[in-house]
């Protein structure tokens, strides 16, 4: 099922009461998710990604707006008559009910035409607790159960009435490291195998890189960029979202275009004819877009070398850096041999892993490479 | 310096400890001598056997029979009652927003209130005198009924003030457990319900109830151990005397027994006392043993 | 449609909460407003009026000099104070005994202690009587006072406190060289605050609305606290059925802990709702 968000606005009473007014949780938000994909909402916490899960579920109704569901506007429509599967951050499974019990829950609501028999009903849980592979496990309570083996059950709640889109809010965030890498693999399998479009919503942007088929950064409300994950970490939009992607992070210096040239500080690093007009920017360079050269000339003090097998990562400084670590990190492949007695690194950049963001606005200026590097 | 410190922790809890001893595990004991020790004189503190006869005094005397009666009416109509309606109180309070608080507070107030002050308002609103046959009774003949003094009257009559007045005294605290109780349950599961479109009903049999129900069962265990206690509200209603006012219960039994125009025998009064303890007991062990089959 | 119904169901959700709030409030407004009627309006009226056109306060007056409700008063607050007083130190010293010090037998005299939680007070209250009598302590505050100062469950309460104060503060404070009571005064105290305060104001309540140790220890007047003196005014005061000086006398009792409320209201609320029962 195609989903398309239109204009949608969502604005909550402010909580202070004494400052009034509205906040803005999801502003302007539009956007078509094709049918059968798995979609990460992606954003630091509060910037309205979890609000706008709730928006598509219908647990909250916009402001403004609408949400489609194929050709039809669900925008009116109460969250159970949409034909959501929605899993929750803390799972949200009733306590009191064994594994089964809980899976067979929403079943159990069904009325009139859809109504179940008692054995459509015991097929379509088995079926459900199959795919997430705890069919052993119906007879124990949630309390009795890991984390990761509650948060299959909340999946396999979410999946038993075959929804039509399955959203997930924060589905990793409550596991351990090793687990969350395993459950977001099984996520993906899940997804491919129902081909369910599935919207899930995180703060982890590994998590979403990983295992997506598209992927959405918000921010403050506001959609920044959406595409798929290679494009997006490839092509980012703002500084925002350049320096949101990739892990270890992008490395950002100040920086300025004069006469044709890129400079940061003294050195300049690339030339293009783009960098005509006088300007303060930016420059922003992924760790994989430094290479060790004599006369590179990128100029940065010598830090250490850590080596992590297949790849190399230099730590150097420059005195226009500004990473909170104040340390440029920059990851080369191993057969790169590097004379540790040195103080001084140079490197030469690659120019598709360079972005140079407006100082003003942080958005991207574009530029082609003349020089023949 | 080991030891100084070992003797320190008994130290801090003498004083708890002296009167602890002194006014409960001495007195519990105590309690079971007396209640055996048959023909106990209080004057000279000498009796002249020992047996169950206290026991079989108490059960065979007409005016336990009817405490027994009236706390055992008054037990099985207020706990299931009160509690009923705490209940949908309670979720009448968690539907609403404005005035909630307002209302939850004034709902409290009997809880703080002297009950044998308030229970003399009540004696006048439903008490028939010469010159007036109280508001209540006017109320009543205004919609047609006939006025019956409900303090001296027929005894259906008293013991309906007395369940009423019971009810409105402890309806403050069951009101305010299980309101906390259905505030606590997360609104997480309520979400998940309307996602999977369950109805409202279902939401309360099968979401609700079981989240609040350890809440609702301590509230009727405690109902119970409270109502099998009652005197305070009937001596609030119907004056000290409450065996000429048939009103008594199993604690003013115990109490008139003990002092008062036909004290003077704390062996009667012992034996009263245990038979009161072992009736809660064995109603709370079968109040657990119901509650941990159902689990 | 739906609206409709949803409008229909709020406002008989608020019809019926109001009803109630009206069953609540109606003695209490009945009792202020008998207490401003005179004694000839008031047993002139057949049918009582819901308010009165010559509020009189005569009635307090009345309250005050026929009867000692100002010896009751006192006495009730004297015995409130000391009671509640005394047993704060009981149970704080017993609660730090529990939480922070180590001495042999200390699990198994807790147990105990738990243990008594479950006694009623009615299969007690027989010896003491007897104790007390013997004593020759009737009709004396040590009397009232003494079998009320240790309450099981309030040590368990403020135990459960204590012990939620960090192991590292005790230990800085050893590291110090502070003293075991000093650390209690200090540290535990001013932290467990909010606690010792809805024990207080719970303990004061039970206090003023005792009625049934009272009323076996005192017989004479003296020594009534306010429940005992409104059951004796009830049966012998201001002659008979003055109705109007009887509720003058049941207002200026209830006024204070009605205050009182009024003050604290949530942190009473609070407090009961972490475990309190009455009585």
């Amino acid at each position: 099922m195609k989903i398309v968000l239109k204009n949608l606005t969502k604005k909550f009473p402010n909580r202070n009461k004494k400052v009034g007014g509205d906040v803005i949780a999801v502003k302007d938000f539009d956007i078509t998710i094709p049918d059968g994909m798995l979609v990460g909402l992606l954003g630091p916490s509060g910037c309205g990604k979890s609000t706008t899960l709730n928006l598509i579920s219908g647990l909250e109704k916009p402001t403004e707006g609408q949400v489609f569901f194929g050709d039809t506007d669900v925008t009116k429509l109460p969250a159970q008559d949409r034909g959501v599967g929605l899993v929750f951050q803390s799972y949200a499974l009733y306590p009191h009910l064994t594994v089964e019990q809980n899976i067979r829950f929403p079943l159990e609501n069904l009325r009139g035409n859809a109504k179940l028999t008692k054995d459509e009903m015991r097929e379509r849980v088995h079926k459900a607790a199959k795919l997430v592979q705890i069919d052993e496990l119906m007879e124990r309570r949630p309390s009795e159960l890991s984390g990761g083996q509650q948060q299959r059950v909340a999946i396999a709640r979410a999946l038993v009435k075959v929804p039509k889109v399955l959203l997930l809010d924060e589905p990793l965030s409550n596991l351990d490291a090793r687990l969350r890498l395993q459950t977001r693999e099984e996520i993906r399998r899940i997804q491919r195998e129902t081909n369910i479009t599935t919207v899930f919503v995180t703060h982890d942007q590994d998590e979403a890189m990983s295992i997506c088929d598209m992927i959405v950064v918000m921010k403050d409300g506001v959609m920044m960029q959406a595409g798929k994950p290679q494009e997006v970490y490839d092509d980012p939009v703002s500084l925002f979202v350049a320096k949101f992607l990739g892990t270890p992070p992008i490395n950002v210096f100040e920086g300025k275009m004069k006469d044709g040239k890129l400079y940061v500080a003294d050195d300049a690093v690339l030339a293009s004819d783009d960098f005509r007009d006088e300007r303060d920017v930016y420059v922003a360079v992924r760790p994989e877009g430094f290479i060790v050269s004599d006369d590179g000339p990128l100029v940065c003090k010598m830090g250490r070398i850590e080596v992590m097998g297949r790849d190399i990562s230099i730590v150097s400084e420059h005195d226009a850096l500004l990473n909170d670590t104040g340390l440029i990190r920059s990851i080369t492949g191993s057969d790169v041999v590097m004379d540790s007695g040195k103080t001084e690194v140079r490197f030469k950049l690659k120019p598709n892993k360079v972005f140079v963001f407006d100082k003003e606005t942080e958005e991207r200026i574009r530029f082609g490479v003349t020089d023949g590097q | 310096m080991d030891n100084r410190f070992r003797a320190k922790g008994w130290l801090y809890l003498l004083p708890a400890i002296l009167f602890l001893g002194v006014f409960m595990v001495y007195p519990l004991v105590d309690v079971f001598v007396y209640s055996f020790e048959e023909g106990f004189n209080f004057a000279n503190q000498s009796f002249f056997g020992t047996g169950s006869y206290n026991y079989s005094y108490v059960l065979r005397d007409p005016y336990f029979i009817q405490a027994l009666k009236n706390t055992f009416i008054i037990v099985i109509i207020t706990v299931p009652l009160s509690t009923l309606i705490a209940l949908l109180i309670s979720l009448g309070l968690s539907s609403i927003k404005p005035l909630r608080e307002l209302f939850q507070t004034v709902f409290f107030l009997p809880y703080v209130t002297n009950t044998l002050a308030v229970g003399l308002v009540f004696m006048i609103l439903f008490k028939k005198t010469e010159y007036s046959d109280g508001l209540i009774n006017i109320l009543i003949e205004f919609f047609g009924g006939k006025g019956v003094d409900f303090i001296t009257g027929p005894y259906a009559a008293k013991m309906f003030v007395m369940c009423f007045y019971t009810i409105w005294v402890v309806l403050p605290f069951k009101i305010l457990i299980l309101t906390s109780a259905l505030a606590s349950v997360p609104k997480v599961y309520y979400s998940a319900a309307e996602v999977d479109g369950t109805r409202p009903f279902r939401v309360f049999y099968k979401i609700t109830l079981p989240m609040i129900s350890p809440m609702i069962f301590y509230l009727v265990i405690t109902g119970f151990i409270g109502a099998f206690k009652a005197y305070s509200d009937e001596v609030a209603l119907f004056g000290t005397d409450l065996n000429s006012a048939g009103m008594n219960t199993i604690v003013g039994y115990i109490y008139d027994m003990l002092y008062g125009n036909s004290g003077g025998y704390p062996s009667y009064a012992s034996a009263a006392a245990i038979i009161l303890f072992a009736i809660v007991l064995t109603i709370t062990v079968i109040n657990l043993m119901v509650s941990s089959r159902r689990r | 449609m739906k609206r409709h119904a949803k409008m229909i169901k709020k406002t008989f959700i608020y019809l019926c909460l109001a009803i109630w709030a009206l069953i609540v409030l109606f003695p209490f407004y009945w009792m202020l407003l008998t207490s401003i009627k005179s004694y000839s309006s008031y047993n002139r009226e057949y049918i009582p009026k819901f308010f009165t056109t010559s509020p009189t306060f005569s009635n307090f007056a009345e309250a005050f000099t026929s009867v000692p409700l100002a010896r009751y008063l006192a006495n009730t607050l004297i015995f409130t104070l000391v009671t509640t007083a005394l047993m704060l130190v009981v149970i704080t010293l017993a609660a730090f005994a529990f939480a922070r010090l180590d001495f042999r037998g200390k699990d198994l005299v807790f147990t105990l202690f738990l243990a008594l939680m479950m006694i009623p007070n009615e299969l007690v209250i027989i010896t003491n009587f007897v104790t007390i009598t013997n004593l020759n302590m009737r009709n004396t505050f040590t009397g009232l006072i003494l079998p009320s100062v240790t309450s099981v469950f309030y040590i368990y309460l403020l135990k459960e406190n204590f012990a939620q104060v960090g192991d590292d503060l005790y230990k800085a404070a050893k590291v110090d060289g502070t003293s075991d009571l000093r650390y209690l005064t200090k540290v535990l105290i001013p932290i467990c605050k909010p606690t010792m305060i809805t024990i207080v104001i719970l303990k004061v309540i039970e206090c003023w609305n005792s009625f049934v140790w009272p009323r076996l220890i005192t017989d004479k007047q003296e020594y009534f606290l306010v429940s005992n003196g409104i059951q004796q005014i009830r049966e012998s005061g201001f002659g008979r059925e003055n109705i109007p000086a009887m509720m003058a006398a049941v207002v200026i009792i209830s006024l204070p802990l009605i205050v009182l409320f009024i003050a604290f209201h949530n942190k009473i609320m609070e407090g009961v709702a972490t475990g309190g029962t009455k009585g």
